[in-house]
This record gives structure tokens, C-alpha cells and sequence, in this order.
């Protein structure tokens, strides 16, 4: 599905992503982990092409992104974010934004229906600025599953959440993949989290792809 | 030479200059209060009055040489003053490729499309001794809310990075992303000259009303030619704004729909060079 071919970032004299070869198969959650630094984040904001690559690119579905618009490209690979950044208005207008963005109108049963999945039913007209950390997420979550990406990036998407929440989440990711079949990369600087939820597991260190197997197998030092 | 220099002074340029001693003998106490209040600004003060006399006075006397001139004078004059404004402008979009002219642009826009309105209608007359003075306010308003709004956008998204990339995730174009950015810029660019306009006549006076006034013109009339060119002034701060913003817009995303905008100290992360902040 996803596959990045000498994938390296370099910003004035720091490299942060340097050469990294690996191949996200269809359906599967690959974990990245490594330390503080390691280049994960940025590695994941390589994927969907929202920092350039220095050198190397990454094919979807054996084709280099770099031939598809970048509007296109992020709708097919969607990234849920630390921070949810949800805009100010109503959780509706939020999930509703990214088919907007291609003259689409999400009915009020499709929002409900997204808002269900996400275990927030009736959230549609509720203010973004009244909601808890781990509804914030879920609501990110929603606006990104909206646009029906075959893909999903996660960058740290429980860090800033207490330890319910982060359960929730998880099991939410857990059984979106397996509804809906979507690649999903996941950021984590949680062990215990990437033996949750990915089959396999890539360590980077100093912006480099150190290991990768599966996640049982890989052990990393945070 | 002093001599010279004496004679070529009339009684009222000499008086001028004595009032100006003592508009300058006040701004050096409030400068002594403030460091009194450990607020140093007695340097950029020691400049800005130099400069703003030593301007003034040379401009008068341009104008003393120049007040017969032709309407191509005029126009030299005023193109003058927009690179002037320009340069003064470009102060806040510093790291910016192509910050130089976009400034030029947005301000040669708003004051240009003005001034050529107010030509055409004839509420302002092609001579120098008028097109100048009005000119040259119409100008410093135009580079005042060009300034105004870049400031402001800038800060904006820079302090809505994340919302901003949230939007690209999401397949937003990138003059989405930053649309309620680029309206809260031009509008608080505009509440000064809103403001200006809303207390005309009930809180200030303006020079050229007071001036016409002096000088034997109608009361209402100078009251009604004052308010056309505030509105006026409105009007470029309006076109200047529009113009800076959407200029500006285009240049802090690159050519892949990536922000290319970054506070200092954050890595840039973009195929073009980023903007330091």
C-alpha cells in the first residue's frame, strides 16, 4: 500500500529523516518508536507530503506521490495529530469540512453516524471549545475517517490524554482498521502501546530506520 | 553659511523651527520619564525626531521649489514616497522572499487606485502643492495598513500552525486554511481608519479642514473635503490590505501546498526556504 524508497529530510545541517526503505502492507498498523528526536514525527510528515523529502519519495499503491496533487494525496492519506486542532465552530461543521473541501455535503445521518463509531453520539452540536481532551481526539478522528482515506497516519494521537482515554482510543483504532481495512502508521513513544495495537514495529534512531519486525520481536530503548 | 542659510529661511520657517524646539523638548522629558519607568527607548527616539524633522523640512522645501511644477512631477513625487513607504513597510516581513515588492505592490495599489479616483473626479487637483500633501496621507495610510495586516497575518498563522496543516490534512486548499486569518488581518488593519472615520469632526479636526479653514474656505466645505479624504484614506488602507494579504498568502505556502511559515527555532519543513518569524 505505502512504500517509501531512500526517504531522507535535512534541514540545514540536521538531518532528521535519513534513508529509510519500508513497505506498509494493506490493513496492517505499523508502529514507529524510538526515542525523543528519532525522527519519528517527522518521518510520519513525510508520508503525506506535508514536508518535502530532501531526496527519496514514497509510493502509494506503486505510485510516487509526488505525480499526485497534494490535496488528493492527503484526502487518500489522512493524519490524526497530537493535538486534535479542531476548528472553532460545532463538532458537525468540523467533521463535515474535509468533503466540503471537494464540494461533497455529508448528511446530518452520515455526521451521526461518524460521531456513533467514534463513541460520541449527539456530540453533531456541540461546540468544539466544551469538549475534554479525549473527545477532542475522538472528534479528529471523525473529521479524518470522514474523508475515507485508505490510509491513516497517527502521530501520538493518546499523548496528551489520561489513561481511559487512551484505552478508547486505541480500541477505536483497533476496530476501525479491522472495519474498514485502512494502512495505518501509528507514532508512539509507548512500547506497551505498540504491542497494543501494531503487528509490527519500526524503531528509529537519529532519524534512522533501526529495526523493524514484528512487534513482539523488535525491542527498543526509549 | 549660516548666514546663507539664514536668508533662505523665511520669518515663518524660523518660527516653525522654534515651536519645533519645543515639540522636541517635550518629547525628551516624556523620553526621561519613560527611562525614569526603565523603558528605554531614548535611541529610536533620538532618531525617529531627527529623522521626522530633518524630513520635514526637506520635503518643505522640495515642495517651495517644486509648487509649479507639472502633474508628472507630482506623480515622480508620490512613486517616490510608495518606495519610500515600501522600504518602511518591509520592516515586519523580514526573511520573506519578494517582501519588497510585495509591499510596493499592495501600497502602490491602494494609494495609486485612489489618487487616480480623486484625479478623475476632481476632488483633488492635479497641481503639486495639493496632489502632494494629499498624496503623501493617503500613502502613509495605505503603508500603515499594508504593515498592520502583514504583521497581523503573520502572527496569526503562525499562532494557528497547527490548524493550518489540520486543514491541508484534510485536502483543504491552502488559502483555505488560512482564510479566517487573512480576514481577522485586514480588518484589524482597518479598525484605525474606521475608527478615524467614526470620530471625525467629534474627536479631531483634521490639518486640511483645519487648514482650508484658516486659509478662508467654506467651514462646510472644508468639513465635507475633509471627510472624502478620510474616506478615501479608508479606501486605499482597504485595497492595500486586501492586496498585502492575499500577496502574502501565496508566499508562505510552497508550490506542494506546504507551510512554509515557521517560528524561529522550528525546522523548516518545506521543498522552499522557510520564513524566519
Amino acid at each position: 500500500m505505502l512504500e517509501t524508497k531512500h526517504l531522507s529530510r535535512r534541514v540545514g545541517q540536521r538531518d532528521l529523516v535519513v534513508d529509510v526503505g519500508v513497505q506498509v502492507l494493506a490493513g496492517e498498523i505499523l508502529a514507529v518508536v524510538g526515542p525523543s528526536g528519532a525522527g519519528k514525527s517527522s518521518f510520519l510528515r513525510l508520508l503525506n507530503r506535508l514536508d518535502e523529502p530532501t531526496s527519496g519519495t514514497v509510493l502509494l499503491k506503486s505510485v510516487d506521490y509526488r505525480s499526485i496533487a497534494p490535496r488528493q494525496l492527503r484526502r487518500q492519506i489522512g493524519m490524526v495529530m497530537q493535538t486534535a486542532y479542531l476548528f472553532a465552530g460545532t463538532v458537525a461543521s468540523n467533521i463535515a469540512f474535509g468533503p466540503s473541501q471537494r464540494g461533497e455535503v455529508l448528511s446530518a445521518a452520515q455526521i451521526a453516524s461518524l460521531l456513533e463509531r467514534v463513541g460520541l453520539p449527539g456530540f453533531a452540536d456541540r461546540d468544539v471549545g466544551n469538549l475534554s481532551g479525549g473527545e477532542a481526539q475522538r472528534v479528529a478522528l471523525a473529521r479524518t475517517l470522514a474523508n475515507a482515506p485508505e490510509v491513516l497516519l497517527m502521530d501520538e494521537p493518546t499523548s496528551a490524554l489520561d489513561e481511559a482515554s487512551v484505552r478508547g482510543i486505541e480500541d477505536l483504532i483497533l476496530g476501525i482498521v479491522q472495519e474498514r481495512g485502512v494502512t495505518c502508521v501509528i507514532v508512539t513513544h509507548n512500547r506497551a502501546q505498540a504491542a497494543r495495537l501494531a503487528g509490527r514495529t519500526m524503531v528509529m534512531k537519529a532519524g534512522r530506520l533501526v529495526a523493524i519486525g514484528p512487534t513482539r520481536e523488535v525491542s527498543h530503548d526509549d | 553659511m549660516m548666514t546663507e542659510l539664514q536668508s533662505s529661511l523665511d520669518n515663518y520657517a524660523l518660527m516653525g523651527l522654534a515651536q519645533a524646539a519645543g515639540a522636541i523638548a517635550l518629547c525628551a522629558a516624556v523620553v526621561l520619564l519613560c527611562r525614569w519607568h526603565f523603558v528605554r527607548v531614548e535611541r529610536e527616539a533620538a532618531v525617529s525626531i531627527v529623522r521626522g524633522l530633518v524630513q520635514m523640512v526637506l520635503v518643505g522645501m522640495v515642495l517651495a521649489l517644486l509648487l509649479h511644477g507639472s502633474l508628472l512631477v507630482g506623480c515622480l513625487i508620490l512613486l517616490m514616497m510608495t518606495v519610500a513607504a515600501a522600504i518602511t513597510a518591509v520592516r515586519r516581513l523580514k526573511g520573506m522572499r519578494g517582501a519588497l515588492m510585495l509591499c510596493f505592490w499592495s501600497i502602490a495599489a491602494g494609494a495609486g487606485t485612489v489618487i487616480a479616483v480623486m484625479l478623475a473626479t476632481r476632488s483633488l487637483r492635479p497641481d503639486i502643492a495639493m496632489l502632494v500633501p494629499v498624496g503623501s496621507m493617503i500613502i502613509a495610510n495605505a503603508m500603515n495598513a499594508c504593515a498592520q495586516a502583514v504583521e497581523r497575518f503573520r502572527a496569526e498563522i503562525l499562532a494557528h500552525v497547527g490548524q493550518v496543516e489540520a486543514g491541508l490534512s484534510l485536502g483543504a486548499e491552502p488559502q483555505v486554511t488560512v482564510a479566517p486569518y487573512l480576514q481577522s488581518a485586514v480588518y484589524a488593519s482597518l479598525l484605525p481608519r474606521l475608527d478615524m472615520l467614526k470620530s471625525l469632526g467629534l474627536v479631531w479636526i483634521p490639518g486640511v479642514m483645519a487648514g482650508m479653514v484658516v486659509s478662508g474656505a467654506s467651514p462646510v466645505y472644508a468639513g465635507i473635503y475633509q471627510f472624502i479624504i478620510v474616506a478615501m484614506i479608508l479606501a486605499a488602507s482597504g485595497i492595500t490590505a486586501l492586496v498585502a494579504t492575499i500577496l502574502m498568502r501565496s508566499r508562505v505556502f510552497s508550490s506542494a501546498a506546504q507551510l512554509a511559515l515557521r517560528p524561529t527555532g522550528a525546522l523548516a519543513t518545506t521543498s522552499e526556504p522557510a520564513l524566519a518569524h
